[in-house]
């Protein structure tokens, strides 16, 4: 299918398109990882003391702890003293009292980003906490939300304004003692978002935070801590993006989630960061610790993402159903292209009774992409009744690619009922033929095949994302298809 | 004036292997050309190579489409340029429904040609009509493409792409095979209320009952890689009492295949 074939390769030499590099004058720690990094972060942060030792303990931790190997990734060994732990745009400094004192030169690399920054532009109704390099530079609608009383906006302001809701929760979900890049992330994370909503209140618009690394040799360790208070209700999304260097980054980011008593979170993340260039050169390492708490009876926890960045990806957005009767989710999209590397999926721990979960996930594999779900379903002799029924998809562009599936699954209790489906199939070149005597392009037919392929887990992101989803597997895939 | 289509001289390989060695075939606007012959015959790799499909390689001749060289056009542009082929095995997508993928072709198409995109009512009203014709159930919009469908509902959805679509060349690989008498007179119903003076049609069979439902204008014998007999529609009846092992002869060279022997 020579047509196709060149159709392919031109759909993908189209450049990532998010690959600028931002010229602003950053204040940033060097490089090196020791006690005193994170007292200075820690300072520069002015954190108060349980900050500190938390963070110092996490560090000691992470010094008895070795890099993981069990993932189905292959790269260079990471040089963790080769990298600067805190990079911030310099006029961040003071902190800027609203938008109107941010660079304007970080205004326009979220416009270019198509953040919708500026409070007028937010007629879509999305609230943005947007973290440059190590900093978050400022969180619109956070006056409106306050009203609610939802606080809404970068983890240092809470660490200053609410010390005492960030003790009770920070680490309460992902301890620092659970990973290395947990650890890692807790001993040097430097910003992130923060939201707490509520008993009873419904939060009126999606929350979302946009994260980018920016500065050159840094790592980016962010952490989010979500808390929905008994009936409450949020919808919260996440994307990211990262220019074009040739050396690899490290993210290592830590999100927690807490869903107390009839709480309902709703997590989504589309995930674009630079994957590297087609040879394999550079790229984003993403090894991020995500995981939920359904703490509450009949709460409700679902993450949906769509992962079509990175060179490589490590992350397993889990659920614990601790309450009776609660709902975990898990929607995924993975996306491997050239020399990416992913290997996710969740994990799902039954704890309370009747407790119920799903797990759907959608690999898509081209070039020399190796796609794997890893997941487990754990149920506990707590959990009478519980259920999980897990679905996995890949999808083969080409014949250089891989798909994988490792799925786990320990059950303890004997009323427990747990399905798996898994299915592989391959974008075949009668199919393309098919599309294309109905007057499609190549480019057309292979998108139509794989969103249809995708359709499930889009149809869980809010309208704006889904849109962005589908726009990104466009531009992120490649095939040499037959 | 050019015929519609004109092949001259068409040889073509599948891995070194020549399939077709010197066909010629015209066929002006409104007609209706049966090509029969034996199994192996060349009759489906014509058909692709009309479509454009990139396996087999043209090794000599020509084609030309509205005076257009043929060859030179990629499989989407043949398509938008009113070229359609009813496949002999259509294709199944999982999770890309049937009404999605006719509604992206048809625009496509109608983008190709300078008229406007249908919107989603316009093009339900006008699926719906043409389901009508083909006596489809609504539901098989909603469906995967050929997905879990029945050998008839294959070919009948393959007769609605058709109808929706309003090709110049229309080529029927096999459209008969697998369907048993009611659903081929569906098929066949649709086929001939597609019948236009501005349209013509390539009918690519085995066997001659296809051929009592659609009358065609021109029957062609295909044997050995070119066509070796035409005539009319009595030529086809001839067939059906003879087998096709006499025109072998004639033409000269090869063992014919036991007649009725099973449609590849």
């Amino acid at each position: 299918m020579k047509a196709a074939t060149s159709n392919l390769d031109e759909l993908i030499s189209r450049d990532y398109q998010h690959g600028f590099i931002t010229d602003v004058v950053a204040d940033t720690l060097p490089r090196g990882l020791s006690e005193d990094v994170i007292r200075r972060i820690s300072e520069k942060k002015s954190e108060p003391a349980f900050m500190l030792e938390w963070r110092l303990n996490a560090y000691r931790h992470w010094l008895t702890m070795t890099e993981p190997d069990w993932a189905h990734v292959h790269h260079s060994p990471i040089d963790y003293q080769d990298i600067s732990y805190y990079s911030a745009p310099k006029s961040q400094k003071d902190g800027p009292k609203s938008l109107d004192e941010v660079d304007p030169e970080l205004l326009r690399v979220y416009e270019k980003l198509g953040v919708p920054l500026k409070e007028r532009e937010h007629l879509a109704g999305v609230a943005v906490d947007a973290v440059f390099d190590s900093v978050s530079v400022g969180t619109t609608f956070k006056t409106k939300l306050a009203e609610l009383g939802i606080i809404f906006g970068s983890f240092s302001e809470a660490v200053q304004e609410h010390p005492e809701l960030v003790r009770q929760y920070l680490g309460s979900v992902v301890p620092y003692t659970d990973n290395y890049f947990a650890a890692l992330n807790s001993a040097v994370f430097t910003d992130g978002s923060f939201c707490y909503i509520p008993p009873g209140v419904r939060c009126p618009m999606e929350l979302s935070t946009y994260f980018r690394i920016n500065a050159k040799d840094t790592g980016q360790f962010e952490r989010t801590l979500i808390i929905a208070d008994a009936g409450a209700y949020v919808s919260y999304l996440e994307g990211c993006s990262a220019p074009m260097r040739d050396e690899n980054q490290l993210h290592a980011a830590v999100v927690e989630l807490i869903a107390q008593d009839d709480a309902r979170i709703k997590y989504s993340t589309v995930q674009n960061w630079y994957p590297g260039d087609k040879e394999g050169k550079g790229g984003i390492y993403n090894f991020v610790t995500k995981r939920g708490d359904c703490r509450g009876a009949n709460s409700h926890i679902s993450w949906t993402q769509v992962e079509t960045g990175s060179s490589i990806t490590w992350k397993y957005p889990s659920c614990l159903l601790r309450g009776d009767n609660s709902v975990g989710e898990f929607h995924s999209v993975a996306l491997t292209n050239h020399f990416q590397q992913a290997d996710t999926g969740s994990k799902m721990i039954h704890i309370g009774r009747n407790t119920r979960s799903t797990i759907i996930s959608k690999g898509i594999s081209a070039g020399r992409g190796q796609n794997s779900y890893r997941g487990l379903v754990k149920v506990l002799k707590s959990a009478n009744g519980a259920r999980n029924y897990t679905q996995c998809d890949s999808l083969l562009l080409g014949d250089r690619c891989g798909a994988h599936t490792f799925p786990y699954i320990e059950v303890k209790n004997p009323t427990a009922k747990v399905e798996h489906e898994a299915s592989t199939s391959r974008i075949g070149e009668d199919q393309l033929f098919y599309c294309m005597q109905r007057g499609l392009s190549a480019e057309d037919a292979v998108s139509m095949i794989v969103n249809g392929f995708c359709k499930e887990v889009f149809k869980e992101l809010p309208m704006e994302f889904a849109v962005e989803a589908q726009k990104l597997l466009g531009v992120s895939l490649e095939g040499s298809v037959g | 004036m050019h015929a519609l289509l004109e092949v001259r001289s068409l040889e073509v390989r599948v891995e070194d292997k020549p399939i077709l060695s010197g066909l010629n075939l015209t066929v002006n606007a409104g007609e209706v050309h049966a090509i029969m012959g034996p199994n192996g015959s060349g009759k489906s790799t014509l058909a692709q190579v009309l479509a454009g499909r990139e396996s087999f390689v043209v090794t000599g001749g020509e084609v030309r489409y509205q005076g257009r060289d043929l060859l030179a056009m990629a499989p989407e542009e043949r398509a938008r340029e009113g070229i359609f082929l009813a496949f002999q095995y259509p294709v199944e997508i999982p999770g890309v429904s049937n009404v999605y993928l006719l509604k992206s072709a048809l625009n496509s198409v109608r983008k190709h040609q300078g008229l406007a995109e249908l919107d989603a009512v316009e093009f339900l009203a006008l699926v719906r009509q043409k389901m009508k014709l083909m006596q489809m159930p609504d539901d098989l919009l909603y469906r995967a493409v050929n997905e879990g469908f029945s050998g008839g509902e294959k070919k009948r959805n393959e007769i609605l792409q058709m109808a929706m679509l309003e090709p110049k060349l229309a080529i029927l690989d096999e459209t008969d095979s697998g369907l048993d008498i009611d659903a081929l007179q569906v098929v066949a119903n649709g086929i001939n209320a597609l019948r236009r003076a501005d349209r013509a049609m390539i009918l690519v069979t085995h066997y001659q009952r296809l051929l009592d439902y659609v009358v065609p204008d021109h029957v062609h014998v295909l044997a050995h890689g070119r066509i070796v007999k035409s005539g009319g529609k009595e030529l086809a009846l001839e067939l059906e009492q003879r087998g096709y092992a006499w025109i072998e002869t004639e033409a000269g060279g090869g063992t014919a295949p036991a007649r009725g022997a099973v449609t590849q």
